[in-house]
């Protein structure tokens, strides 16, 4: 003959587990949430943060790019494709710079090959489009992205410097 | 002669009432998915709707708008005509079984689109039929998991009615009548909230509350769309309107539940302290608490597997709600208080 759990039996008709989690349940309605409200406020982004690309000019105006295609050479994904040719003073420029954002895998390895500092990938990561189409940025694009969010990448490059 | 004696009068008497019952439930149907949305958003520690409207209460009617405009989708190989009828039948049943829901009544007045004797046997029917609903959109979208799901659905719902029914059996034994009116009105008694069905029907209440859960499908038991292995179940190749029909049937039938768990076990619209009026606040509170609890369920329970559901249903609640019918029938033979009343 068979032992009757009785504990077990006791737990199984009271409902006893479910009465426990439907208590902890209740607990936690009134718990401090673990979400943010997020359109409305956003969580901290570390400075190393590799988001929307950017091409960067110095203060001057002047380009920094100087179409060495370091990163179209490194770039696992092949996402970049430069074409370069002198420019009237001589020098040598990027006449067409596109990245296909849809084929970037946001690894940062442009911005690490970079010698001058002039594709980085920026704090922004909100570039959600409704077409494939508008994801192919061009390098008017790239450079409009950097006049826009230069204030944070100069600041952020500036934050990690000291770990490079 | 009076105009609302009339055959005129009395269709349009009719008329004004159901279109008044189903635009205050459908109205209140979008509340009542705020309020569960939010509620196990809560539980889970996110922050849940709060964008839309004030706290997010219009939340409902924005996916409903996004839910209408979007493109049917209809796959080639369906059973065009079944297809489309299916989540029809399911939104249009569940309308259906609220005919003989009552809100309120008292000597003067009854607050009930259709008061007939056999109001009980009349839900338990069309609650029958609502299967239908799903085993049509789940054969007639002729795909796998949309098959598997309405016959788990089908023979999980046929399982938890007759547990359902024999439930059922013993308040009717104790109330001596199928209108529901009359169980609610067996339930008024001197001591308010301790003289409803719930205290001596005590383990049933449990098991009715469970066996409703089951039968609309609700977790823990929605195995019908489980999302883990089925997809979405029986409405996996719906979207757009048929989508949302089937969406607003299967909640109106949770209310449906909720209200019939009011009705039977919890006094109705009687107020739990005597001395009170009674009133149709309170009705509409105890729907919104089982609601709530239904919300809480889908929280906090985990999914059971199929073959548990079919013991649970089976080997554990059919012999316990049977086993109740015998000891109420006793019971009410030898005039136990709380159990035969008339």
């Amino acid at each position: 003959m068979t032992t009757m759990d009785w504990t077990r039996a006791r737990k199984y008709f009271l409902l006893a587990d479910f009465l426990q989690g439907f208590r902890l349940g209740l607990k936690y309605i009134f718990k401090p949430k673990a979400t943010v409200n997020y359109p409305y406020e956003k969580g901290p982004l570390s400075p190393r943060f590799r988001g929307e690309h950017a091409l960067r000019r110095y203060p001057n105006g002047e380009e920094r790019c100087i179409a060495c295609k370091l990163c179209e050479a490194i770039c696992p994904a092949q996402a970049i494709t430069i074409e370069a040719e002198p420019r009237d003073d001589g020098s040598r420029r990027t006449t067409r710079y596109d990245i296909d954002m849809s084929k970037c895998i946001y690894c940062g390895f442009c911005q690490e090959a970079c010698p001058v500092d002039a594709i980085v990938e920026g704090p922004n990561f909100e570039f959600a489009t409704e077409t494939r189409e508008e994801l192919i940025y061009n390098k008017e694009k790239l450079l409009d992205n950097g006049a826009r969010w230069e204030a944070e990448i100069a600041r952020n490059l500036e934050l990690d410097a000291p770990y490079r | 002669m009076d105009f609302f004696d009339t055959n005129f009068g009395i269709f349009l008497t009719m008329l004004g009432q159901i279109l008044l019952v189903t635009m205050i439930l459908l109205l209140s149907l979008t509340i009542l998915i705020w309020v569960e949305r939010k509620t196990f958003g809560l539980v889970q520690l996110r922050k849940s709707v709060n964008v839309v409207g004030p706290w997010g209460l219009l939340q409902t009617f924005a996916d409903f708008i996004k839910m209408a405009v979007k493109e049917i989708i209809i796959p080639a190989g369906a059973d065009k005509a079944v297809f489309l009828l299916a989540p029809l039948i399911s939104f249009v049943l569940v309308l259906v079984a609220w005919a003989t829901v009552p809100f309120y009544a008292d000597e003067d007045s009854t607050w009930i689109i259709a008061d007939i004797n056999v109001g009980i046997l009349y839900i338990l029917a069309i609650s029958s039929l609502e299967v239908y609903g799903v085993i049509m959109g789940g054969w007639a979208s002729n795909s796998k998991y949309a098959f598997l799901g309405a016959l788990r659905s089908a023979a999980q719902m046929i399982s938890y009615e007759v547990s359902i029914g024999f439930i059922i059996v013993g308040v009717l034994l104790s109330t001596g009548s199928l209108s529901l009116v009359d169980i609610v009105m067996a339930q008024d008694g001197a001591y308010g909230f301790f003289s409803w069905y719930w205290l001596p029907h005590l383990p049933m209440v449990v098991l009715f509350f469970v066996s409703a859960l089951a039968e609309t499908n609700r977790p823990p038991f929605d195995l019908p769309e489980a999302e883990s292995e089925l997809v979405a179940g029986f409405q996996v190749e719906y979207s757009s309107t048929l989508f949302l029909l089937y969406m607003v049937g299967e909640y109106a039938a949770i209310v449906l539940m909720c209200a019939l768990t009011t009705i039977l076990f919890f006094g109705g619209w009687l107020s739990p302290i005597p001395g009170i009026p009674d009133g149709v606040f309170w009705f509409v509170a105890k729907t919104l608490f089982f609601f709530f609890m239904f919300s809480m369920v889908k929280a906090v329970v985990p999914r059971y597997r199929y073959d548990q559901l079919m013991r649970l249903g089976w080997k554990v609640f059919l012999p316990m709600s049977l086993g109740w019918v015998v000891i109420v029938a006793a019971f009410a033979q030898y005039g136990v208080p709380g159990y035969a009343r008339w």
